[in-house]
C-alpha cells in the first residue's frame, strides 16, 4: 500500500502540463477571436475570454478536487454518474433551453450546462466498469450487446436533441472495444463502409462495384482458394454491392442541412455564400496565416467575425490565422503528445477498469480533434463539436477536465490496490 | 489478461495518420495555397479612393479658362437597398424604370455588398432636390466629385478635354489608372496630365464581416492624402483669343499669335470650334458623337493639325534666303511683264510691276521678281547642281520651323511640308526636273506646306530679326511658376541681322500702301503680308501675316480663312483687330466694319452638298423619257452620296474611339 506522501510523485506532471498548455492556448485564442478594443483587459468577466478564464480556474480546482478523492470512488460510483446523466439528458428534453435548433442546454443562473458533454465520460466510466468486470468477453455477443446497449442509450438520448456532433463522439468507443477484444472486421468494416459511402456520392456506382470486384478477383487469385476463403470474399463482395445500392436511397433521407454540408465538403455543390460560407471562410482564416501566422490579435478574419462560432467549434481558425502552420503543428502535436501519453499510461494500469477507461479517455479526445480540426480545414463535414480544452465553453472544459483528471487520478494509484 | 496488447500500436498508429492527414491538409493550405491569403485580404480591406481636384488653367493675365464644379456620383449597395419608392427615385435622377432596373441589376452583378457607381456626375441643381430625399433612399450614397468647366466657353482647342479611361490606357500607365477615373484626352489636358491630375489619396480601411469598418489598417501607415493638381499659367490672352473666335464665326480657320519676344502664344483660335462645357457631365458623349457628324469637323486642331500652303506669305522668307546666300541685294531689280516664264509655263503675276526692286516685290506681292530670285537660288552652282541647292533651300526654311515639328506641347502636331529633292524625283524622274519645274516653290504653292503656328513663327522670327523662342502654351507650371528650360534659349535661323531690315521695310509698305492696305491702324506700324492661296479643291484661302510695332514687336500672327478669297479682303481686317486689341485693348476701326467680318459666313458648301435640282414642270419641253431618266440618274447619284457620306462619318467616328486621330504626315 503506498502511503500519502507518494501521491504526488505518482501524478503524472506531464499530463497535467500538457493539459494546462492547453487550457492557456484556448484562452488566449478565444481572447484573439471575440478581441475587440473597447474591452482590451483579458479578464472581464462580460467577456467570453473573461468567462473562460473563469472556467479555466474552476475546472482546475475541480481537477484537484478529482485528485483528492479516493479512486475507488469512480469505479463504484460509476452506475450512478450513468443514471444521473441519463436523467439529465432525459430532463433536457422537456426542461432545456433550445439554442441553434439543438435542446442541449439547461439553464442554470448565467451559466448552462450541456448534459451530453458530462455523458461522455460517465458512459465511459460505466463502460470501463463493465468491461473490466469478470467473466465479461467482448467477443460474446451477451456482453458486445450490453456494452453496445451501454453506448447506444445516451446516444439515442443526444439524438433526440437532436445533436449529431456529440451522438457521434460515441462511435469513437469502438477503439474501446476493439482493444478489449472487438473483432478487427468491426473497424475495417465501419472504414470500409464511410470509403464506399463518399464514392457512392461521387462516382457512379458501376465503376465502384466493377473495382470491388476486381480487387476480390485479385484477393482470390492470390491466396489459397478455399471453399470457406471463396464464400467469405463473395459474400463481403455482395454485401459491399448492397451497401452501395442502398447509400443512394439512405442519403436521400438524410436531414436536408447534413445532407447540403457533406454536398458541399464533397464539391458536389459549390455555395460559398450559403451553406459552404462557415468552412470557406475558415479555411481563408488558416490559409492566410502563411508559415509564421499573423500574429496574436492580428487575426483578421476571427477579428472582425468572419468566420461564425469562432470561440467554439472553429476556434482552430484563430490559431491557424494567427499562429499560421507553426501554431497549427504546435497544437496538433500537443493533442499527438497527450494521445500518446494518454495510451501509455492506460496501458501502464494493472487494474482493467483504469485501462479501459484510458482508452476511452484517448478515443474522446481524438475523435473530437481529429473531426473538430478536420471540419474547419474542409476534410470533414461540419459537424458541431468543441475542440477539447481550446474551446469556448464551461461544460464542454469540465467535462473535458473530468475526463482527463479522472485517469490522472487511476493512474497516480496504479501501484496501490488493485481496483 | 492483457491478451491484445499489440492492438495499442494499431490503434496508435490510426491516430498518427490521422493526425498527419491533417498536417498534410493544413500545410496546403497554409503553405502551398496563395489563395486564402488574397481572400482574407479582399474579405477585410476597403480602399477608399479620394480624388484630387484637377488643377485649374489661367490665362496670363490670370483670368481661369478652367476650374471645377462639384458633381455627385450616386452610390448604390444593393445588400443595403430596401424597399423605397422607385419612381420617386427615378424621377429624381432622372432616369426611366427601366434605366433603373439596368443600373441595379449591374451594381448587384458586381458585388451586392461593396458600394459601385449608380449614376454619374449629377449636376448641383439636380441633386439639391435629390439632397432632403436621400435618407429615403437606403442604400443610396452620393459622393462629391468635381467636373471640368470653362466660364468663358473658349480655347476649346487648346484646353482639349478630359473622358473615362480605357483599358489600353490603364495597361499603358502601368495600372496607376482605374476604371472609371478620368483623364486628359486632347489639349492641355492630355500633354500636362501628369501635372494636372495631383495624387490620389487612397484609404485602406478595415471592415468586419457586416461591412461595418474597423478603422483604418496598419494605423493608416499605407494611406495617402489627396494633392490637388498643379496649376497652369497658359500664355492665351482671354480677350483676344475671345475676339478671334468671334472674328471667325462661320468661318473655316485659324489664328495664332505670338509674344516674339518669348515665344508664348498669345492667341490659338481653331475655327469652327466648339464650347469645351459640352464635354463634361452626362451628355459628353452625345454631344461628342454630334460633333464628330459635323462636315467642318470642329475637333480638328486647325492651328497645329491644318496644312496650308503659305502662297504669298512666304515671299519674305523667299527675300531673306537670297539676301544671305548673295543672290540678290536690296537693289537688285527684276522686270516684270505681268508674268515669270518659266521653260514652257507662265507663271502669271497679279499685276504688271514693270522694273521692281526688293521693297517693291514685296510691298506689290510680285510673282515675278520671287520666281527670278528662286531660280537664281536654285541655279547659283550650275544647273547640274540643283539637288544640293534645293537640299540646302530646304534646311534654311526648315531653320524657321518651318516644315518641322514646333516642339509644341500638344499632341498630334503636324510638321508641314518642306519638300526634298527625292520628292521630285518620284514626279518627274531622277534627275529630270530643273529650276522651272518647282518655280512654284517660290511664291509658296506646291508641295510647300505649312501650319497657322510655323506661320505665326515665322513672323515672330521677322519680328527678332532672326531667332524665334519655341512657341508655347503654358507660361508657369504650379505655384513657383516654373518654366521649361528649352523657353529661354533663342533659335537662330542663320541669317544675318542686317538683311532684315530691307524686307521688313517692304512688309511695312504692303501695310501702309500695299495688298494690306485695309490692316492700316493709325499710330501702330504694323509690318505684314498678304497671300491668297491658291486651292485646288474650292475657293481660295485668304492669309495674312504680320508683325507690330515694328521696332518694338509685341504681336506675331497669322491668319488663315479657308475658302474666303483675297486675302486683303478678310484675314488682313481680321489680323489687324487682333493686333489692336491686343496692343490697345480696343479696336478704333468701326463697330460696323468688325460686325460685318463676325456676320460674314464663309463656310464652303458641306461635302456632298448639291445646288437644290429644279423640279421638271409640264412647260419644259423636254421628252418624257428622258425626263425619266435623268430623275433616276438623280436618285442613284443621291444615293451614292448618302452611302458615301455614311461611309465617311463611320471611317470618322472610329478613329476618335481610337483616341489616336491619325494625321497625314509627310508625303
Amino acid at each position: 500500500m503506498n502511503n500519502q506522501r507518494s501521491f504526488f510523485f505518482n501524478v503524472d506532471w506531464l499530463t497535467i502540463l500538457i493539459y494546462l498548455c492547453l487550457c492557456t492556448i484556448g484562452w488566449f485564442n478565444i481572447h484573439a477571436a471575440v478581441f475587440d478594443e473597447t474591452h482590451p483587459q483579458i479578464i472581464d468577466l462580460d467577456t467570453e475570454y473573461g468567462k473562460q478564464f473563469i472556467f479555466i480556474i474552476s475546472a482546475v480546482v475541480l481537477g484537484a478536487v478529482i485528485l483528492l478523492l479516493d479512486s475507488r470512488f469512480f469505479n463504484g460510483l460509476a452506475p450512478v454518474f450513468y443514471v444521473v446523466t441519463v436523467l439529465l439528458l432525459i430532463a433536457v428534453l422537456v426542461v432545456g433551453r433550445n439554442v441553434g435548433g439543438n435542446q442541449a442546454w439547461i439553464p442554470l443562473g448565467s451559466f448552462r450546462l450541456q448534459p451530453s458533454e458530462f455523458a461522455k465520460f460517465s458512459t465511459c466510466l460505466l463502460l470501463a466498469r463493465y468491461l473490466s468486470g469478470v467473466n465479461i468477453r467482448i467477443t460474446e455477443p451477451k456482453s458486445f450487446f450490453t456494452a453496445a446497449a451501454i453506448i447506444a442509450l445516451p446516444m439515442f438520448l443526444i439524438m433526440m436533441q437532436p445533436d449529431t456532433g456529440s451522438t457521434l463522439v460515441f462511435c469513437s468507443f469502438i477503439f474501446i472495444l476493439y482493444r478489449e477484444g472487438l473483432s478487427p472486421i468491426f473497424l475495417i468494416a465501419a472504414g470500409l463502409a464511410i470509403t464506399l459511402f463518399i464514392l457512392a456520392l461521387l462516382v457512379n456506382e458501376w465503376y465502384i462495384i466493377g473495382a470491388l470486384a476486381a480487387v476480390a478477383g485479385a484477393i482470390l487469385f492470390f491466396i489459397r482458394r478455399t471453399p470457406q476463403t471463396v464464400i467469405t470474399i463473395v459474400a463481403v463482395l455482395a454485401i459491399c454491392i448492397a451497401f452501395i445500392f442502398v447509400i443512394k436511397p439512405l442519403y436521400a433521407h438524410f436531414p436536408s442541412h447534413q445532407k447540403a454540408r457533406i454536398d458541399e465538403l464533397l464539391g458536389i455543390t459549390s455555395d460559398k455564400r450559403g451553406i459552404g460560407y462557415n468552412v470557406n471562410q475558415s479555411k481563408i482564416a488558416i490559409g492566410s496565416g502563411k508559415l509564421w501566422g499573423k500574429g496574436y490579435l492580428e487575426g483578421t478574419q476571427t477579428k472582425y467575425s468572419f468566420v461564425p462560432a469562432q470561440s467554439t467549434d472553429f476556434i482552430f481558425c484563430t490559431i491557424g490565422e494567427e499562429w499560421g502552420f507553426a501554431g497549427s503543428v504546435v497544437v496538433i502535436g500537443l493533442y499527438m503528445f497527450l494521445l500518446m501519453r494518454i495510451i501509455m499510461m492506460a496501458e501502464r494500469q494493472r487494474s482493467p477498469f483504469s485501462r479501459v477507461y484510458g482508452y476511452g479517455v484517448a478515443s474522446i479526445i481524438f475523435f473530437h480533434v481529429i473531426i473538430n480540426i478536420g471540419m474547419t480545414v474542409g476534410l470533414v463535414p461540419v459537424i458541431g463539436i468543441p475542440l477539447p480544452f481550446i474551446s469556448y465553453g464551461g461544460s464542454s472544459l469540465w467535462s473535458f477536465t473530468i475526463l482527463l483528471f479522472i485517469l490522472i487520478k487511476l493512474d497516480s494509484n496504479r501501484l496501490g490496490h488493485i481496483l | 489478461m492483457n491478451s491484445f496488447f499489440e492492438r495499442r500500436y494499431v490503434i496508435t498508429a490510426i491516430f498518427i495518420t490521422l493526425a498527419l492527414v491533417l498536417l498534410g491538409r493544413l500545410y496546403y493550405i497554409q503553405i502551398m495555397d496563395d489563395r486564402y491569403l488574397l481572400s482574407a485580404k479582399e474579405n477585410v480591406l476597403r480602399r477608399t479612393i479620394s480624388y484630387p481636384a484637377r488643377g485649374a488653367i489661367f490665362d496670363r493675365n490670370g483670368k481661369i479658362l478652367v476650374q471645377n464644379v462639384p458633381v455627385y456620383d450616386i452610390m448604390v449597395t444593393p445588400r443595403e437597398v430596401k424597399p423605397f419608392d422607385t419612381l420617386e427615385f427615378c424621377k429624381l435622377l432622372s432616369i426611366d424604370k427601366e434605366g433603373f432596373d439596368k443600373r441595379f441589376q449591374k451594381a448587384k452583378k458586381f458585388s451586392p455588398f461593396r458600394q459601385s457607381i449608380f449614376e454619374k456626375q449629377i449636376p448641383v441643381q439636380l441633386y439639391a432636390s435629390l439632397q432632403e430625399r436621400m435618407s429615403d433612399f437606403p442604400g443610396f450614397e452620393a459622393v462629391p466629385r468635381t467636373v471640368r468647366t470653362y466660364p468663358d466657353s473658349t480655347a476649346a482647342h487648346f484646353l482639349g478635354y478630359i473622358g473615362e479611361v480605357n483599358d489600353k490606357m490603364i495597361e499603358k500607365s502601368g495600372n496607376y489608372y482605374r476604371r472609371g477615373d478620368y483623364v486628359g484626352i486632347s489639349g492641355v489636358e492630355r500633354a500636362f496630365e501628369d501635372v494636372l491630375r495631383g495624387q490620389r489619396g487612397v484609404t485602406y480601411n478595415m471592415v468586419d464581416s457586416r461591412n461595418v469598418s474597423k478603422g483604418s489598417f496598419s494605423n493608416g501607415e499605407f494611406d495617402t492624402v489627396a494633392v490637388t493638381g498643379e496649376r497652369l499659367v497658359s500664355s492665351l490672352d482671354l480677350r483676344i483669343q475671345k475676339l478671334g473666335e468671334k472674328l471667325m464665326t462661320n468661318k473655316v480657320g485659324s489664328i495664332v499669335a505670338i509674344e516674339p519676344s518669348t515665344g508664348e502664344i498669345l492667341a490659338f483660335v481653331s475655327s469652327p470650334t466648339y464650347d469645351p462645357n459640352l464635354m463634361t457631365g452626362r451628355e459628353r458623349g452625345n454631344n461628342l458623337s454630334k460633333m464628330y457628324k459635323d462636315p467642318y469637323n470642329p475637333m480638328f486642331i486647325r492651328p497645329i493639325q491644318a496644312r496650308y500652303p503659305p502662297g504669298s506669305s512666304f515671299k519674305p522668307l523667299d527675300a531673306l534666303i537670297a539676301l544671305q546666300e548673295g543672290i540678290i541685294t536690296p537693289q537688285t531689280t527684276f522686270f516684270c511683264p505681268h508674268y515669270y516664264q518659266a521653260g514652257n509655263h507662265q507663271v502669271k503675276c497679279e499685276h504688271f510691276d514693270g522694273v521692281t526692286d526688293l521693297r517693291k516685290a514685296i510691298s506689290q506681292s510680285c510673282n515675278t521678281y520671287f520666281c527670278y530670285v528662286f531660280d537664281k537660288l536654285m541655279n547659283a552652282r550650275g544647273v547640274k547642281n540643283i539637288r544640293p541647292a534645293l537640299t540646302t533651300w530646304k534646311e534654311q526654311v526648315n531653320k524657321f520651323g518651318f516644315g518641322v515639328k514646333m516642339d509644341i506641347e500638344l499632341p498630334f502636331e503636324s510638321r508641314g511640308n518642306v519638300p526634298t529633292p527625292l520628292r521630285y524625283d518620284n514626279v518627274f524622274g531622277k534627275n529630270r526636273w530643273r529650276s522651272s519645274s518647282i518655280i512654284s516653290l517660290a511664291i509658296g504653292q506646291g508641295e510647300l506646306l505649312a501650319t497657322p503656328l510655323q506661320m505665326a513663327n515665322i513672323e515672330a522670327v521677322m519680328a527678332n530679326r532672326g531667332f524665334y523662342y519655341k512657341p508655347h502654351l503654358i507660361k508657369a507650371i504650379g505655384d513657383k511658376n516654373i518654366i521649361k528650360e528649352e523657353y529661354t534659349k533663342r533659335n537662330y535661323v542663320g541669317i544675318d541681322e542686317k538683311y532684315f531690315e530691307p524686307v521688313i521695310d517692304g512688309m511695312q509698305d504692303v501695310v501702309d500702301r500695299g495688298t494690306a492696305a485695309a490692316a492700316r491702324i493709325p499710330g501702330i506700324v504694323m509690318c505684314g503680308k498678304t497671300g491668297t492661296v491658291q486651292n485646288p479643291h474650292g475657293k481660295n484661302h485668304s492669309v495674312f501675316v504680320a508683325f507690330a510695332p515694328r521696332d518694338t514687336p509685341k504681336i506675331a500672327i497669322a491668319v488663315i480663312v479657308e475658302n474666303a478669297g483675297y486675302g486683303s479682303s478678310w484675314a488682313a481686317p481680321i489680323g489687324s483687330y487682333m493686333i489692336e486689341k491686343y496692343l490697345r485693348d480696343t479696336i478704333t476701326k468701326p463697330k460696323a466694319q468688325v460686325q460685318y467680318i463676325v456676320n460674314a459666313n464663309l463656310l464652303p458648301p458641306p461635302p456632298g452638298w448639291k445646288p437644290p435640282v429644279r423640279k421638271l414642270t409640264k412647260k419644259d419641253s423636254v421628252k418624257i423619257d428622258s425626263a425619266r431618266k435623268s430623275k433616276a440618274d438623280t436618285i442613284r447619284k443621291q444615293q451614292e452620296l448618302k452611302s458615301a457620306g455614311e461611309r465617311k462619318k463611320k471611317d470618322t467616328l472610329n478613329k476618335i474611339l481610337a483616341y489616336q486621330p491619325k494625321r497625314k504626315e509627310d508625303e
